[in-house]
């Protein structure tokens, strides 16, 4: 089949197809300069801000659903086949404003009003998932919209009483839902899309079994699921990221299968396509997959993507390895599975090879006393990069321990595993003293660094002392040993 | 005829922000949004590696020769001074010759077609440079020997030796306090467009038009008239656009001049935080005595600061944490001095507050440390130490306080937040609670109102009436999200009893109002808001002139009516009285005016009344610590705040609250942290982290001291209110002391320094444990 030449997508009301679209070139860039839709603004350039939140609808497994994305670090080729919606298309036709912006107005959510058409975005999008949503719900779909003027209150007034100014069954997103479908899969023509100029290549596999073909070709391409890293290369590190071969688009690679034994993660599943699965089967990273970066970020970034850029200070490997987590890797037809602990070599080098991709993690389901705990610390509660983060997983026969992983990410080079922590549990009775012993042996596992983040010191001493809220949080869970949100 | 009507957005009433609507809808142009001319060029900053370092040669060769590149502006293309120094020190070139002088300084500007080609081209510099030494920090440039880069000051009243020698108890401890990057959502902008002669017109995102058209006459070597500068509105400002978009101003100016093309400059978010400067960081050594009950008797402090490399505002910034650092509390006997340190870091600024919150939270300080020492609740010392009564009335300047509310204000926020109850409830917490400790504290902050350079305090309006009865209103002051133009033109409503909706608001430029002051210093609507004031009495008065003449009635027979004019026994709309009145030659515009009255100030002698007013406010704030890692929740926050007779009581709570998050933001999370190369590593949002809505107060209560009304004759006896909230987040501060403190019952003060974040907060617990 003959390969496309453009990407085609639905913007706001109309179809466009837009040829030689190279790798780099950005949604938000696209948007402001080519299109002069300005509402849309720039802030950070690096997905932190969200000045830039669009909608960004998508044909998936299960129909039509839109999402909010920073348009700054979103590719314009990862649109193709896409809907997507800027702040300009909110009010009606005949100006009247929407439920979202009407409910700004009138709680004064706005003073400089430069990070507002994102804060709008991100409540339009709530409001069509939560159309009564709580503050708390609020706050965790805010994370990624930075307000520096009103402090917060008027928008949170404003977000709980939208639907006290329209019902999204009247949106035209709802309304226009079968016809909007109808566009989007008529675009849909099965062809891969290779586009762009020879050294900005922009590659759209047509299926993961293309995509395995693909990167055979181009064994050195940039792999680019999410772009929540990727596109900081390009925004902020003017990084040449071409070719790359685009894959959040591809389906198969969406997959969560949750199997009798073990969850079944597709390399390509955003956090948010996870959350559900991931909160019924490890409840104890339900809250802390909430404080993985902000909704826009959660939306587009990928477990996957968290692991094969093999960042030290990824938050999912860590709490991966303490579950025993695998990852399947594939090239071409082949594929080989390996701990997910093995999979990271070294600072910024991972075992795997050109031509090679990262297609699904496996994690195994508790096992009969086993005892989880996940633990982030950063500076800033949500919306932040881990200090470090922990995992820890202990498993009781009786009282007697006898499985233990724990597994750090900030602490070292790679997120790694504490075996001299662990080695001080194993066999052991539950109790304060295991832990305290786990605690003293930390400092044999790591050197952590001194860095903006935190401070060598600080970050063995607050390890340790994570190790013993677990053990306290275990033992009684009456006696709240850490703040929840 | 009864006048039960009104007209929309009169003065006192809530009013939304003019802009709001635009805000929601994305159709609220900004500078980058302004569409541009064909043939638009953009620059960009090339920027110095090193720190501190001899120039010995700049090669741009690669950067000439990079794709789109049109040219590079260096020292040598400045046809005028090479100077953009705020305060005419002469000491901050637009590029430098032959000193780095920190790490990220602009070194020369790169023009090509694209943004994208101008980023790229920039990075190709080769800058050859001998290394020098360098000192980051006020306290490793005092050992190094670096000179102040401004005049210190000093304040002293009564004898502060007699007063250490004869006070039963003395404490002398030092407090690092931290800076503050403005993190406005719109980064600095700069778009010019060349004219013909000498001329240039430059868009840019200023608090300071004046100033940013005085800067690109003087770099350019033209007379200011060849220069108009418009900003309709800013994302943001804090104060981080005051002085410090002038090397954008100008390097847009000089490209457009120089290459007769329309040029934007728009740094991305790391080079704006890299390159522009910030709240100053301060490390205060304080000293003070006081009775066996609390009160003070004589306070000495030394406030060194990071100023950076150069004066930038630092003189006045430093000036005012003296003049805060009394906060609320009468101070017998006191010596104050500042050191402006000059450090190899980039030259710091203006910021919400400008140095008061660096002197208040000393204040607070001071105020704990009592109370440990004495074994008080810090309230009980706070309320012994406020001004007020018999010969306690006085400043470290000098000024008499006269106009202090706070006993009330304290008492009544002390009563609806419930303090002592819940104080009590917290220490009982505290005691059987193993990992998590809980804080609460009520502080207080005055703050003074008025530019302590006093001839700062004018500022000038334009008002048009047309003849079809519309409204055009213009004044020297910038909207940078403060509602700032509606809380004028509802002024100027009210003054023609017209609808707000007649009164068009349109942008600032120095085309109509010149040589005004920074939209700064809380000032905004006090000065800006009389001047309008004053040009529409100026009409008003020619139109009460002209009835009286056309109707033969008397002055007192005219009265503005709501949307319209009642003349003797006749009624008429005000479309159709202004109709006749220009039918009869009446000049339906005027210039308006006014200057703070009463204010002086001798730096020399450290006397003098700067300030106009004051305006006050307190917090009450609880917060949870874990002890375990140092993480911490606030979990309310109850304010009431003085604002006077407030012109729009919802824009005003605006101010409040976003005040209130921002300072404590600037006193928890928000850390800047450089390595000991001297680059600054927190310089984004994913490094530097400003409040989330997830952080602020679970329970957060905010009103109005709607009993307040400003003494003085401002404007409606409105207060000023854009910086004082902001010391309120000192309370979350002080909170956080308290549970730190339970850890080793309250015997002895944490010295919290600033910003708390999760480390600093764990690592005070440990110390307080092994204390």
């Amino acid at each position: 089949m003959q390969h496309r030449r453009e990407i085609r997508f639905l913007l706001n009301g109309r179809e466009v197809s837009v040829a030689d679209v190279g790798a780099s070139q950005t949604l938000l860039d696209f948007l402001r300069l080519d299109r002069r839709l300005t509402g849309t603004k720039e802030g950070c350039a690096e997905g932190d801000c969200g000045a830039c939140t669009v909608l960004v609808g998508r044909l998936g497994a299960e129909g039509l659903s839109y999402q909010p994305v920073n348009a700054c670090i979103r590719f314009l080729a990862s649109c193709d086949g896409c809907h997507v919606v800027t702040v300009e298309h909110l009010s009606g036709p005949d100006g009247r404003l929407h439920p979202v912006q009407q409910a700004m107005v009138e709680h004064h959510g706005s003073q400089c009003g430069f990070c507002t058409p994102g804060f709008v975005m991100s409540l339009y999008a709530l409001w069509m998932e939560t159309p009564q949503p709580s503050e708390k719900q609020v706050e965790t779909a805010l994370q990624g919209n930075l307000c520096r003027c009103t402090g917060y209150a008027p928008i949170i007034r404003a977000a709980v009483a939208v639907s006290e100014y329209g019902s999204p069954a009247a949106d035209y997103l709802t309304t226009e839902r079968e016809a909007i479908t109808a566009q989007l899969r008529a675009m849909q023509d099965g062809a891969r899309v290779v586009t762009g100029p020879e050294d900005n290549r922009a590659i759209l596999p047509a299926s993961v079994d293309d995509f395995a073909a693909a990167l055979l070709e181009y064994p050195q391409a940039t792999i680019v699921a999410g772009a929540t890293d990727v596109g900081l290369w390009v925004t902020k590190f003017l990084k040449p990221i071409g070719p790359a071969i685009f894959i959040g688009h591809l389906d198969g690679l969406k997959e969560i299968r949750e199997g009798s034994d073990a969850l079944t993660i597709g390399a390509g599943a955003s956090y948010t396509d996870c959350e559900a699965a991931i909160g019924r089967h490890f409840p104890h990273l339900g809250p802390y997959w909430d404080r993985i970066a902000g909704w826009q970020v959660r939306n587009m970034g990928t477990v996957g993507g968290n692991i094969a850029n093999g960042s030290p200070i990824g938050d999912t490997p860590p709490v991966l390895i303490s579950l025993g987590a695998e990852v399947v890797l594939r090239k071409g037809d082949a594929r080989r599975t390996l701990p997910l602990e093995a999979f990271f070599i070294d600072y910024g080098k991972q075992d795997r090879a050109a031509g090679e991709f990262v297609e699904s993690i496996r994690v195994p389901l508790p096992a009969q006393g086993q005892r989880d705990a996940a633990y982030k610390i950063s500076k800033r509660r949500d919306e932040d990069i881990s200090s470090f983060a922990v995992g820890i997983s202990v498993t009781l026969t009786g009282e007697t321990i006898t499985a233990a992983r724990i597994a750090f990410g900030g602490m070292a080079a790679t997120p790694k595993r504490a075996g001299e922590a662990e080695a001080a549990l194993l066999g052991k009775t539950w109790g304060e003293a295991a832990f305290d012993a786990a605690a003293e042996a930390l400092p044999r596992d790591f050197k952590p660094l001194s860095d903006w983040r935190a401070s060598s010191d600080y970050r063995m001493l607050s390890a340790q002392n994570l190790l013993r809220r677990f053990y306290l949080e275990q033992d009684d869970a009456t006696a709240p040993v850490q703040l929840t949100a | 005829m009864k006048d039960n009507v009104t007209i929309t957005g009169s003065a006192h009433t809530d009013r939304i922000h003019d802009s709001a609507i635009k805000h929601v809808t994305g159709a609220a142009d900004y500078t980058d949004d302004i569409a541009q001319p064909e043939g638009t060029l953009h620059a960009y900053l090339g920027v110095s590696t090193v720190t501190h370092a001899r120039i010995v040669s700049l090669d741009l060769s690669a950067v000439r020769a990079a794709p789109g590149v049109v040219g590079v502006l260096t020292a040598a293309d400045i046809p005028g001074h090479n100077d953009i120094s705020p305060t005419g020190q002469n000491d901050e070139p637009v590029f430098p010759t032959d000193l780095i002088q920190f790490h990220g300084q602009p070194l020369f500007a790169v023009v090509a077609e694209t943004r994208d080609a101008a980023r790229r081209a920039a990075e190709l510099a080769k800058v050859e440079t001998e290394a020098l030494p360098h000192a980051l920090d006020p306290v490793a440039a005092i050992e190094a020997g670096y000179p102040h880069v401004t005049a210190p000051l000093k304040l002293e009243r009564g004898d502060v030796e007699a007063g250490f020698a004869s006070a039963p108890n003395r404490i002398k401890g030092r407090m690092v306090i931290g800076g503050q990057d403005h993190m406005y959502l719109e980064g600095q902008i700069a778009f010019a467009i060349p004219g013909e002669d000498d001329e240039v017109v430059v868009h840019c995102s200023t608090q300071h038009p004046s100033e940013a058209q005085h800067m690109v006459a003087h770099v350019l070597g033209v007379p200011s008239n060849a220069v108009v500068v418009n900003v309709r509105r800013m994302g943001g400002g804090f104060g981080g656009k005051e002085s410090q978009m002038n090397i954008f101003a100008a390097v847009a100016a000089l490209a457009a001049k120089k290459w007769n093309r329309a040029v934007k400059i728009r740094p991305d978010r790391d080079q704006d935080m890299t390159a522009t400067g910030k709240r100053h960081d301060f490390v205060v050594d304080y000293d003070v005595a006081f009775d066996d009950t609390g009160r003070i008797e004589a306070v000495g402090g030394s406030f060194a600061a990071r100023c950076g490399y150069s004066s930038d505002l630092s003189g006045p910034v430093t000036d005012r944490a003296l003049f805060h650092a009394d906060n609320a509390y009468f101070y017998p006997h006191v010596r104050l001095e500042s050191r402006p340190m000059k450090t190899n870091t980039v030259s710091n600024t203006a910021f919400r507050g400008f140095g008061g919150p660096q002197g208040v939270i000393v204040a607070e300080r001071m105020i704990e440390e009592i109370a440990y020492a004495t074994g008080q609740d810090p309230l009980d010392v706070r309320k012994a130490n406020f001004y007020g009564g018999e010969g306690r009335d006085l400043t470290p300047y000098h000024q008499q306080v006269t106009d202090n509310i706070l006993d009330r204000l304290v008492g009544e926020l002390e009563q609806s937040a419930d303090y002592r109850a819940r104080r009590q409830a917290i220490i009982d917490f505290n005691a059987s609670s193993k990992v998590l400790k809980k804080g609460i504290a009520l502080t207080p902050v005055k703050f003074g109102i008025s530019f302590t350079a006093t001839w700062y305090n004018q500022a000038g309006a334009l008002i048009h009436v047309y003849n079809d009865g519309s409204i055009h209103l213009n004044h020297g002051g910038t909207e940078m999200g403060q509602g700032l133009n509606t809380k004028v033109a509802q002024v100027v409503a009210e003054a023609f009893q017209v609808n707000f909706e007649r009164i068009k608001i349109t942008r600032t430029t120095t085309e109509k109002v010149p040589n005004t002051s920074a939209t700064a210093a809380s000032s905004g609507s006090d000065l800006n808001g009389m001047a309008a004031l004053n040009a529409a009495e100026q009409i008003k008065a020619r139109l009460v002139d002209f009835a009286c003449e056309h109707w033969g009635v008397e002055a007192e027979e005219v009265a503005f009516l709501p949307n319209r004019v009642r003349i003797g026994e006749e009624t008429l709309s005000f479309d159709a009285f202004i109709k006749a009145a220009y039918m009869a030659r009446v000049q339906l515009s005027a210039a308006g005016f006014y200057k703070t009255p009463d204010i002086h100030w001798d730096r020399d002698k450290g006397q003098g009344r700067p300030f106009y007013y004051y305006a006050y406010g307190a917090a009450c704030s609880e917060v949870t610590i874990d002890t375990l890692t140092g993480e911490y929740r606030v979990e309310r926050t109850d304010i009431l705040h003085d604002v006077g007779r407030s012109l729009n009581p919802v824009l005003d709570r605006g101010q409040v609250e976003g005040a209130f998050i921002q300072g404590m933001g600037w006193l928890t999370t928000e850390e800047l942290w450089w390595d000991t190369e001297g680059r600054l590593r927190t310089h984004a949002p994913s490094t530097y982290k400003i409040p989330l809505a997830s952080d602020r107060p679970r329970v957060f209560n905010v009103d109005l001291a709607d009993w307040s009304e400003n003494r003085e004759l401002t404007i409606k006896r409105s207060k000023a209110v854009g910086e004082p909230p902001f010391m309120l987040g000192i309370s979350v501060f002080e909170a956080l002391s308290m549970a730190v403190a339970s850890v080793a019952d309250y015997r002895e003060c944490p010295r919290l320094d600033a910003p708390a974040t999760p480390e600093r907060v764990l690592m005070a617990v440990t110390r307080m444990k092994g204390a």
